[in-house]
């Protein structure tokens, strides 16, 4: 007990003194903002990208591709094949029919809003079937298209991002003239980065006949999956990849989540070295300027224990300041930052929101203290061992 | 100078003190350099791209293809002084991670057409002479340990064997350097009539790449190709190469506002540390600043004293960084190579950096040392 009352005193009264070192004190406090912002600022690209990538895919839902093929725009199947693949067991099934949608996907060209310059955009099309595969995307402005008639409905984020994707505007693509007759939400997924009209009609206008790229089917359970996929892949007549939406999704950010994630590791980490340095600093010079106190108390009778506690605490203090403050700025100026990118697998454009999670803080917070520690810890153990007598004659 | 050895000792003095100065000082720079080597990298298709080519895509998205006759067409159209075309093939070698770019093309006239490319003559006869034969950037061969005479097999993604067996096995016939340190040297080049052999003759390329012959009249050059095609079922758009690679870059999103933006941030950082221990240092000594000056010493004197201890401990700390990054940046290389294809610290960059590094200690130093400049010697003495 009398070991956490020494602490607990020697603590408060170094605390107390901290405004005496307040310049050396706000550098370190400023080192350690800097780091977390950077750190944070930088993961929550990956972040947003990865919640877009991440809700727009299901685990009720597969995904089927001609085999071999890691994306749509590789895949193709034949109408005879599609159909075999929307009759297969395990598929969920209304009145409608089966809940399976046969798709195209191609990319156009639209000028990027922000710089003028052009954008390869998502231009997917999708069986009347596709609203029941994803019951997210749902028609927020004017109306759907219709079936045989060369109409586009424009997801929010596309709208957003590029330019001239406005309500009722004409879009001219190769010899067919498109009319966006609406604009459609999916709860910020990766569908509203595309722009969607009826697979039918896309097909004479990019020449593909009858041929379909993907099949998007909504299967009765999750559980199903295992059932579909047999049935499909055992399957005399096709040769096919069946892959879980939500993993195929996973996989296509990969490439950017692992790319922004060591970019930002490693720029955090040298940050982190350089800001752990200025702390050494700051901790040496609070402790050479409280040598003779320090002695004084120690010759009193406080342990070498308390006083390292003490100048952890204060270190410590400092760098969760830095800290809150970093993810405060990082929060400010990026969360909700609207962009676009590259998605390299489907070798078109993502819209996304930088996010700055409640995790990414917290983990930006536990970064500082870490710095904090390293940068205490040291200093502590000096003023812990240096001699009393000398400390004692110091001015 | 001959205070030099004043400086020095005064350096030297808070040893741990400048030890940590000194360091975040270096890593700074280190971060510096990396970055900018990233930058680089980024923009490194862009700067290369020349005035002089433009480039003719299907004007409704890259991915679709034109029609080989356009050749000729855009051969004759006035301005043109050469013709070529390239097409995506977008393959896999072994696995999908070990992803490099494949381009089908026609070795002749795109060698001519781009002399970056460099090639002995022999292995251009060769190349020229093999039907399946192709050739790989200097990188690439190092990254797969390629020799000349390899056999290279690719998977087909897009464009899938009309006949034959599934796989287009390629022989490496010649290995390419760059013409300048930013030229991309992990490109695999191999011949477009052998691809169309392959997929059934389907008369497509992937887009062309034209020169002008007069530079300023390049977009007059690109209105009148696309002119030439307007109306037809393949529209096309001709840009330069420059603006094409530049919106290119856009796409993969606004790098270099947020390298600059970590480059501010890391340097407003270092600044507040080298400045606090500056301003420390002179603070302790304010007594011996005085007995400078007693001795003589102008307060001219004394300011610069205190400037060059900055600027010695940041120059310092800045070059012994930037060495840093550029003896290791070459090992980085091969693990951000499928990222980008260049990646090396700009010449350019070395200066601006060694610039900040002086600038810095100036700025650091700066308010200290005015301090000291100020200090009157009766109140400097008294101060202990």
């Amino acid at each position: 007990m009398g070991w956490l009352r020494q602490t607990w005193a020697v603590t408060l009264f170094s605390l107390k003194s901290l405004g005496q070192r307040a310049g050396s004190s706000a550098v370190a406090v400023a080192g350690f903002a800097g780091v977390v912002a950077v750190f944070v600022a930088v993961l929550s690209i990956a972040a947003g990208f990865e919640r877009v990538m991440a809700s727009g895919g299901s685990d009720q839902v597969a995904i089927v591709l001609r085999a071999g093929s890691d994306t749509e725009m590789s895949s193709g199947f034949e109408l005879e094949q599609t159909r075999i693949i929307q009759q297969a067991p395990g598929v969920l099934r209304d009145p409608g029919g089966p809940a399976a949608s046969a798709e195209l996907f191609v990319i156009v060209d639209v000028p990027k809003r922000s710089t003028g310059t052009s954008a390869n955009v998502p231009l997917r099309g999708v069986g009347p079937e596709a609203f029941a595969v994803r019951p997210q995307v749902e028609i927020t402005e004017g109306r759907s298209f219709r079936p045989g008639f060369q109409e586009v409905i424009v997801g929010e984020a596309a709208a957003r991002q590029f330019a001239g994707l406005e309500l009722g505007n004409r879009l001219r693509w190769g010899e067919a003239t498109w009319e966006v007759v609406g604009t459609f939400g999916a709860e910020g997924s990766l569908w509203e980065s595309e722009i969607w009209t009826d697979a039918r009609v896309l097909q004479p206008a990019y020449r593909r006949g009858s041929t379909f790229q993907s099949v998007y089917a909504r299967l009765e359970s999750p559980e199903a999956f295992g059932r579909f996929k047999d049935a499909l892949t055992s399957d005399p007549r096709l040769e096919v990849d069946v892959e879980r939406e939500s993993d195929y999704l996973q996989a296509q950010s990969r490439v950017l989540r692992t790319l922004v994630h060591v970019l930002g590791n490693l720029i955090a980490a040298l940050m982190a070295t350089g800001a752990t340095f200025g702390a050494l600093n700051t901790m040496y010079s609070a402790v050479a300027a409280r040598e003779r106190e320090i002695a004084t108390l120690r010759a009193l009778g406080f342990e070498g224990g308390a006083v390292v506690v003490s100048v952890l605490a204060e270190s410590l203090l400092l760098a969760l300041i830095g800290g809150l403050l970093g993810g405060g700025l990082a929060y400010l100026v990026a969360n909700g930052y609207q962009t676009a990118t590259m998605n390299w697998q489907s070798f078109s454009q993502v819209a996304f929101a930088l996010s700055v999670t409640p995790a990414l803080l917290a983990s930006g917070v536990i970064y500082a203290l870490a710095m904090g520690v390293l940068g205490g810890i040291f200093p502590a153990l000096r003023a812990a061992r240096a001699p009393v007598a000398v400390g004692l004659r110091r001015s | 100078m001959k205070f030099f050895h004043l400086v020095w000792r005064n350096l030297l003095r808070r040893k741990v003190r400048t030890t940590f100065t000194f360091l975040s000082i270096v890593v700074a720079f280190f971060l510096f350099g990396l970055l900018m080597a990233i930058r680089n990298g980024f923009g490194a298709g862009v700067e290369i791209a020349g005035e002089h080519r433009l480039l003719t895509t299907h004007k409704v998205s890259i991915i679709q293809l034109l029609p080989i006759r356009y050749q000729a067409e855009i051969r004759s159209t006035p301005g043109v002084a050469a013709v070529t075309h390239s097409s995506w093939f977008g393959g896999v070698y072994q696995d999908p991670k070990n992803f490099f770019a494949q381009f089908a093309v026609d070795p002749g006239p795109y060698l001519a057409m781009y002399p970056e490319y460099v090639l002995s003559p022999g292995e251009k006869e060769r190349w020229l002479a093999t039907r399946t034969g192709a050739v790989a950037g200097r990188k690439l061969a190092e990254r797969f340990g390629w020799q000349v005479g390899d056999r290279i097999p690719i998977q087909p993604t897009f464009w899938r064997p009309a006949s034959g067996p599934d796989t287009y096995e390629f022989e490496l016939v010649g290995i390419y350097t760059g013409a300048s340190p930013d030229v991309d040297e992990t490109s695999f080049f191999f011949r477009h009539d052998y691809l169309m052999e392959r997929v059934g003759d389907i008369g497509q390329v992937g887009w062309y790449i034209v020169e002008v012959e007069d530079p300023s009249r390049a977009d007059e050059v690109a209105q009148a190709i696309d002119a030439r095609f307007a109306n037809s079922a393949a529209e096309t758009k001709t840009t330069t190469e420059r603006a094409f690679m530049r919106s290119f870059a856009e796409q993969v999103g606004n790098t270099g506002a947020i390298l600059m933006a970590i480059v501010a941030i890391v340097f407003f950082v270092i600044l507040l540390i080298v400045g606090n221990t500056m301003a420390q240092s002179v603070r302790e000594r304010t007594s011996e600043l005085g007995v400078l000056k007693t001795l003589g010493f102008t307060d001219r004197a004394v300011l610069g004293l205190v400037l060059a201890e900055a600027v010695l401990l940041a120059a310092g700390g800045g070059i012994v960084g930037l060495a840093l990054i550029v003896l290791v940046v070459p090992g980085l290389e091969p693990m951000v190579q499928a990222f980008l294809p260049v990646f090396r610290v700009p010449t350019p960059a070395l200066g601006l950096g060694l610039g900040l590094a002086v600038l810095l200690g100036l700025a650091s130093g700066g308010l200290p040392a005015w301090l000291a400049q100020r200090l009157e010697i009766t109140e400097a003495l008294r101060r202990r």
